[in-house]
């Protein structure tokens, strides 16, 4: 396997493992931006209102289905309505049941994100005028962004790996040596194939990881400078002999309370 | 109709708010308010206290309409709030509740700014305003740029009070502000709170069920009574001397006869001289200065430290008549009460003090003398003497 990794000729020939990366991201993004375009919405409408929540469950069921009889039931069902087109007939029910797979966790995380939003929070944020339109954008969703990125990353490696059956119906992608190499017995070049799927798996969810850490405020990620919460205080304390009769106003803090450690996700 | 017994503080900036006959009733048929007609004059604390499931947040939340009366009227000075879009109207109404409800994803900065950012004021412009709020509730403004996750419930508080005021709102609604902070930093809140709302003059609505805190804070104090009935709207003063009924005089509590003395100004006390050491003078010093076995330590500035045992049966036993004398020998027992003081200040500066004698220091906290629970006594009875003797003057 290592061996066949390691042939140039493997990476850079048509349709050798360059191209088939390519496509497998190609067929990866496009179905999470659907997905998300999808999802996200919804979700944080379904968070705000708190109604429709029924929709989260019909998706997690979708998740029961099988992924290659449900690929080959939809290309029966569209392949006669679609004509011409080059790899259309593939692509489309490639597609769908790979955007059937990425909404679940996409949805589920955004719903639970702007759920676990503080009541008081939201709260105040209506209160003193926004519309609901600016409580979701202004409050909801930055709250949310954890869950929101922990489904759409869980949704990422599903795609990733589901992506490989494109090649079942003749498309490309990684999928294509691990098919081929099972049908011509070439078996290095098919953990080969698997291999690389989970490499760029992995792949995805640091560049994903990284665009949270960007993205996330620190006041809800909690990723502080150390040493800066412990000097919270209230100022001096009155009450005992220091305190009430005025000219204390400048002792040492004497209450160090602890802010409560920030939920993260 | 009940007509307002506070009249406006003078220069007050505030509106009028007035209920008229406004009811709250759910559809399984609870009351939460019933029929409440209010007056909160324009700059004045108008506190609504009762107890749970009295209807004091409901109200105050009918104000700014995040509930719905469901009979009634609620009026800003000439406006009725049901025709005012409720976004609109709340832009203009400051609103500040139990746990700050700040939003974690903001800095300070950025939470205190929120309603001019949403009123689509200059930027720049709100964020000067922004950090001069700060230092006015007492934030330094190196906090700007910290998260609400970095600060301790005090100091959120702080930054909620400053983001209600960010747009310089005519109305301030409370609800319970101060109540999840520790007794120590919640009598600090309030003295600030106090002192803000004397330059400001807002008109505020103050939700508590702490009866303390109302008679603390209010101008006037409206009890509510489970349902959401009136009970008794009155200057805390007079909610102390003259309960309307058994419903309130049990709520205010038992020691009103003590806490009213909290409205009465102790004049000019009759201080006696007291004998004081330096914090680091020799303890044989203490022992030839104390009077009755106790003395008072001070700092340089003349400052009251604490007290000191000075008797040869000490505990913590007495050091060498050398050894200078150390703040952890200091008891810390005694309040202070300033020169104008109310008497209960000064009853309990007394009454505290391991000595028996109460310290009074001036404004900047320097020692001006000590007083005896028996002379503020003294002072209530010859005060309750001159108050009688004034009202019979009237009658006659």
């Amino acid at each position: 396997m290592i061996q066949w990794l390691n042939d140039p000729g493997n990476w850079t020939a048509p349709g050798g493992i360059l191209d088939q990366l390519r496509a497998h991201l190609q067929y990866s993004i496009i179905a999470l931006v659907i997905a998300v375009a999808l999802a996200l919405p919804v979700g944080l409408l379904i968070g705000h209102t708190g109604r429709g929540r029924w929709l989260v469950t019909v998706a997690n069921a979708m998740r029961a289905l099988p992924v290659v009889g449900l690929l080959i039931l939809l290309y029966v069902m569209l392949a006669p309505h679609i004509h011409g087109k080059g790899d259309t007939v593939y692509l489309l029910p490639t597609e769908i049941v790979l955007v059937l797979l990425a909404i679940p966790p996409i949805l589920a995380g955004t719903v639970s994100g702007v759920e676990n939003v503080a009541p008081d929070v939201r709260d105040a944020a209506a209160a003193m005028g926004m519309r609901g339109s600016q409580v979701v954008r202004r409050v909801e969703l930055p709250n949310a962004l954890p869950l929101v990125f922990s489904g759409l990353r869980s949704a990422t490696l599903q795609v990733i790996a589901t992506a490989t059956v494109a090649a079942y119906l003749g498309l490309g992608g990684l999928g294509r040596f691990v098919y081929d190499g099972q049908a011509s017995q070439n078996y290095a070049e098919r953990n080969a194939g698997a291999v690389l799927v989970a490499l760029l798996a992995v792949a995805a969810d640091l560049v994903l990881a990284l665009a949270q850490r960007y993205t996330v405020s620190r006041g809800v990620s909690g990723r502080f400078p150390r040493g800066r919460t412990s000097e919270a205080a209230d100022g001096p304390g009155g009450g005992d002999l220091r305190g009430e009769g005025g000219g204390a106003a400048d002792g040492p803090p004497v209450t160090a309370e602890t802010p409560p450690s920030p939920h993260t996700a | 109709m009940v007509s307002a017994p506070v009249s406006g503080r003078k220069g007050g900036r505030g509106l009028v708010i007035r209920f008229e006959s406004v009811s709250k009733k759910y559809p399984d048929g609870t009351v939460a308010v019933d029929r409440l007609d209010l007056v909160a004059p324009s700059g004045a604390i108008t506190v609504l206290v009762g107890p749970s499931g009295c209807g004091k947040t409901t109200s105050l939340r009918m104000i700014n309409r995040m509930i719905e009366p469901t009979d009634g009227r609620i009026w800003l000075d000439d406006r009725d709030t049901a025709t005012v879009p409720t976004h609109q109207l709340r832009r203009g109404i400051g609103y500040v509740i139990q746990h700050a409800g700040l939003f974690p994803h903001r800095t300070v900065l950025d939470n205190i700014t929120t309603v001019p950012e949403l009123l689509g004021h200059d930027r720049k412009r709100a964020r000067r305003r922004a950090l001069e709020l700060m230092e006015r509730v007492g934030l330094p403004p190196h906090f700007a740029k910290r998260y609400p996750a970095q600060l301790s419930g005090g100091q959120q508080q702080r930054v909620g009070v400053a983001r209600a005021l960010a747009a310089d709102p005519p109305v301030m609604l409370m609800d319970e502000p101060f109540s999840a902070v520790d007794p120590v930093v919640r009598a600090q809140l309030q003295n600030e709170f106090l002192n803000l709302q004397g330059e400001l003059g807002k008109t505020i609505v103050f939700v508590t069920h702490d009866i303390d805190e109302a008679i603390k804070l209010g101008d006037q104090v409206a009890v509510l009574q489970v349902g959401g009935r009136l009970a008794q709207l009155a200057p805390p003063a007079e909610l102390l001397s003259e309960p309307a009924d058994t419903f309130v005089a049990g709520f205010v509590g038992r020691d009103r006869g003590y806490r009213a003395l909290g409205f009465a100004g102790a004049g000019r006390l009759p201080v006696r001289q007291e004998q004081v050491i330096a914090l680091g003078a020799a303890s044989g010093e203490a022992r030839d200065a104390a009077e009755g076995g106790w003395v008072l330590v001070t700092d340089a500035a003349q400052r009251p430290q604490g007290w000191l045992r000075a008797e040869a049966d000490a505990d913590p036993p007495p050091s060498t008549p050398a050894e200078p004398v150390t703040e952890a020998q200091l008891n810390l027992g005694g309040t202070l009460a300033s020169e104008n003081a109310t008497l209960r200040e000064a009853l309990d500066a007394a009454l505290s003090s391991p000595s028996g004698r109460g310290v009074i220091v001036d404004d900047s906290g320097r020692l001006l003398g000590t007083v005896t629970a028996s002379e503020v006594l003294a002072r209530i009875e010859q005060q309750r003497a001159a108050g009688e003797r004034s009202t019979q003057g009237g009658e006659s």
